[in-house]
């Protein structure tokens, strides 16, 4: 395949998507079929093309994996974004693909396909309208009203996240990233009318707020470090700025000290799109939107990309955590709280999106805490393999909700949520598809040992965490609390699916549910497919009986070919502690997750299938936990910490400080007080018109017409009178005239 | 010859009194008189200059005719006028004739 029909294909990826976008948004927004077809076509020929690409990719790899290594990008096109005079080429924006753009490539491609198959049928596309269809609400019997603004959106996000992972600069990446921003405050707030009863309950609209201004805080700091990056490396290119020589020349220009404030101010960014403590607290929120919507931006894409910006930029991050102390602790030590945190949290919530949103803060922290102690290809796995399974874990949690409605609608019960896991129960009789997938995405989550992808991914991360943490105290301290939040998961995974599937139903809309549609279930059977098997490429080379079966850790091997020489240089120049290099196998960290695999999920099913059948019973653990139970299901109270810390001085600050003293009282003020002197000086100058002017105007006025009444008495009608004063006027004339003549006056002229 | 200065004193006399006629006579006829003899006294004025200072000349005799012809149709006029004025106003007084004021 040539390398422009290569870059042309790789362009059209996230252009394709994005186009549909502008098509349903201008021409197709009335006809659903149409936008839905169109949608698809959007992504699918962005799986196709993505696939295609990444296949190039992984060819050239098996044709001559050292050749990969010593040049990882294998399709690359760049062109002047903005030429300025002498210098056209300070700024370049294009596309790169290496090893790691061909993973993301086949996972964000595949899944996004999926879900978008799959909200055809969550969206009941083909059915009537329903008994009061009303936009901006969800319609639970008929088919949704603003069924093509839905695709529109997800369109445009599926163009976004694929511009993000096939951007060759940082730039790029942050307008992909902005741009799912927006979109997933679209989507979140895909039904903004819906209002809840319950005034504590977060309506959809504010948290699509609440969403968009939390990662705007991550957003704003990743945008300096950004800035600062481009000022240090001269260019925002990932080949350029990331290169050996490039960083070698970072460090002496600015010292290891600056370059990890650079890694952590980017870090936030992935702070905020990631959702790692402290800016977790959008995620469980956004569950308000669409389970599709669920499924692709906080599973598949968009807290992915959070990720994916740390792997990208790895290279940097090696060098500042090898460079200065503290960098490390920072990274690792928020990713490893927030897996630990949002697990325990996990534990405690009913409604069934909650728990899986804090299964997604808790694995990101998984990959961060990965990163930070310097574990590349572990956390790059787990991405991917996470991708998969907790998409379709929200697929099939979307499944169960619509099951749930179904017989909601059935009994006439409008009362019962149909999202509290308290009031499932028997599904799997009534929903088989929906059951086993979500097992074996559920069986994956947790790390069930061997057939599944996510045990292979944890277990690297794990194992390679362990490797460290035998010399360091720190990385030793991250393993032990990610074995708990290990535990913690399987825990609550399996308490999730005995409360939903197993045991008998404990409410008529349980009792009622049945199984959902092909476009449902299909993808969420192709998902489980990628749940099980997508571990495998990454099997370990040593690992016992398994290992040589597979010849080569093919992910590790692939993947790392993009910094594998970059990495050697460093090491080469000293500025990293050893190159990336595959962690020995040692039984050690195996043994324990896959005991507290089996530990957890043996002591969830134990517990939720002995005690709790009924509906309106309390969850089990309340009473043994006591006041901690509490402290779990309130989210460890930090929303309420930061209403009280920020947004309370916030909401003060604009509503008094700023609209009424400064708005309404300096400038309105000030305003108002020009005008009343204008008025003032108006009324002012009136008087003076009126007095003075127009006054003496009319006194001039009066005084002629007094004169004149005086100069009326002559006109008498009397000739005679008239001939009497002309007479008497010639005489005078003439004695005037007879005494000029006579020299009287003379003196007084000349 | 007696002097041309006798003449134009009785010119001037003649001028006074109907100058004092006009202004002072009631009836709007004897101001008409009044006006004819102011007439004549300028015609008297006109004679005696040209008997004295340009005899050969015929100027000042015409002239003269010309005056005494004037002042017979401005007489004319004026008395149709009064005729008129009394079939309105039933009136000759001459200060009763006073609306043409303010």
């Amino acid at each position: 395949m040539s390398e422009e029909t290569l870059v042309t294909m790789t362009w059209l990826i996230p252009a394709a998507p994005m186009l549909v976008f502008f098509l349903v948004v201008l021409f197709t927004n009335r006809n659903k079929t149409l936008s839905w077809l169109l949608a698809w076509g959007g992504v699918f020929t962005a799986l196709i093309l993505g696939w295609t690409v990444a296949m190039q990719v992984v060819w050239e790899f098996f044709q001559d994996p050292h050749h990969l290594a010593e040049h990882p990008v294998v399709i690359a096109d760049s062109f002047a974004w903005l030429p300025a005079g002498l210098v056209p080429n300070w700024l370049r924006m294009g596309i790169s693909v290496d090893a790691l753009t061909a993973v993301m490539l086949m996972m964000v491609t595949t899944t996004v396909t999926g879900i978008f198959i799959y909200s055809v049928g969550y969206h009941r596309w083909g059915e009537g309208p329903g008994t009061h269809p009303e936009p901006g609400k969800p319609n639970h019997d008929g088919v949704e009203p603003l069924f093509s603004r839905f695709f529109a959106f997800m369109s445009l996000f599926a163009g976004a996240m694929l511009l993000l992972v096939v951007s060759d600069n940082l730039l790029m990446l942050f307008i992909g990233w902005e741009l799912m921003g927006l979109c997933s405050y679209l989507l979140i707030g895909f039904w903004y009318a819906k209002k809840y009863d319950d005034p504590k309950q977060i309506r959809p609209k504010t948290a699509a707020v609440k969403a968009f201004m939390t990662t705007r805080i991550g957003d704003v700091v990743m945008l300096m470090g950004i800035v600062f990056f481009y000022r240090v490396f001269g260019t925002l290119n990932f080949s350029e700025a990331l290169s050996a020589e490039s960083l070698e020349h970072g460090v002496e220009l600015v010292g290891a000290a600056s370059i990890g404030l650079m890694v952590l101010l980017l870090f936030a960014g992935t702070v905020g799109k990631s959702a790692q403590w402290p800016l977790h607290v959008w995620l469980p929120d956004a569950m308000e939107g669409p389970t599709p919507v669920s499924a692709v931006i906080h599973a598949a894409a968009m807290v992915s990309a959070g990720v994916y910006l740390i792997i990208r930029i790895f290279p940097l991050i090696a060098v500042a955590i090898d460079g200065i102390e503290g960098v490390e602790y920072i990274i690792a030590g928020i990713g490893a709280f927030t897996a630990l945190m949002a697990a325990t949290i996990a534990v405690a919530q009913k409604d069934v999106k909650r728990v899986l949103a804090y299964s997604t803060i808790s694995q990101l922290g998984y990959m961060v805490a990965a990163i930070g102690i310097g574990a590349y290809i572990p956390a790059a796995f787990h991405l991917i393999t996470h991708g998969f399974f907790k998409a379709l874990l929200f697929l099939g949690s979307g499944s169960i909700i619509h099951g749930m409605e179904h017989g909601a609608a059935e009994a006439h019960d409008h009362h019962t949520d149909p999202q509290d896991m308290a009031n499932m129960g028997g599904l799997r009789h009534k929903m088989p598809a929906t059951f086993w997938t979500f097992l074996i995405a559920g069986l994956a989550l947790s790390g069930f040992p061997l057939i599944t992808a996510g045990f292979w991914s944890k277990d690297e991360i794990l194992a390679e965490i362990f490797h460290e943490g035998q010399g360091e105290a720190f990385a030793f301290i991250i393993f032990w609390m990610l074995v708990i939040g290990a535990l913690l998961t399987a825990f609550y995974t399996a308490r999730q699916i005995t409360m939903v599937f197993l045991g008998k139903p404990r409410t008529s809309l349980a009792e009622r549910a049945h199984e959902s549609n092909k476009f449902m279930t299909i993808p969420l059977i192709a998902l489980s497919a990628f749940a099980l098997l997508a571990g495998f490429p990454g099997v370990p080379e040593d690992f016992p009986i398994l290992g040589p079966l597979f010849k080569q850790n093919f992910f590790h091997d692939f993947v790392g070919t993009t910094i594998e020489e970059t990495m050697v240089e460093l090491f080469g120049v000293d500025l990293i502690e050893q190159a990336i290099e595959s962690v020995e196998f040692n039984p050690f960290p195996v043994i324990m997750s896959i005991a507290v695999v089996f530990i957890g999920l043996g002591g969830g099913w134990w517990i939720y299938s002995r005690k709790f059948s009924e509906a309106g019973q309390p969850d089990p653990l309340e009473r043994p936990l006591g006041p901690l139970y509490n402290f779990l299901k309130n989210k460890w109270y930090w929303d309420e910490l930061y209403d009280v810390l920020f947004i309370r001085p916030t909401k003060f600050f604009s509503r008094t400080v700023v609209y009424e003293w400064i708005d309404r009282g300096i400038i309105d003020g000030t305003l108002h007080l020009i005008a009343r002197s204008v008025y003032a000086f108006g009324r002012y100058l009136k008087r003076f018109e009126e007095v003075v002017i127009s006054g003496g105007v009319d006194w001039v006025k009066d005084q002629v017409l007094v004169a004149a009444q005086e100069f009326r008495a002559l006109q008498t009608g009397k000739i005679q009178e008239y001939v009497l004063v002309s007479v008497l006027i010639g005489w005078a004339l003439a004695v005037v005239v007879l005494l000029i003549n006579s020299g009287l006056f003379d003196g007084l002229f000349n | 010859m007696i002097p041309l200065s006798w003449y134009l004193i009785v010119a001037a006399l003649l001028f006074c009194l109907g100058l004092f006629g006009v202004i002072s006579r009631r009836n709007a006829v004897a101001i008409l008189m009044s006006v004819e003899l102011m007439l004549n006294a300028v015609n008297i004025n006109l004679v005696a200059f040209w008997r004295y200072l340009a005899p050969e000349e015929s100027t000042g005799l015409a002239w003269a005719i010309f005056v005494l012809t004037v002042a017979a149709a401005e007489a004319a006029v004026g008395l149709a006028l009064i005729i008129s004025i009394y079939r309105q106003r039933d009136s000759v007084v001459a200060e009763e004739l006073d609306t043409l004021k303010y």
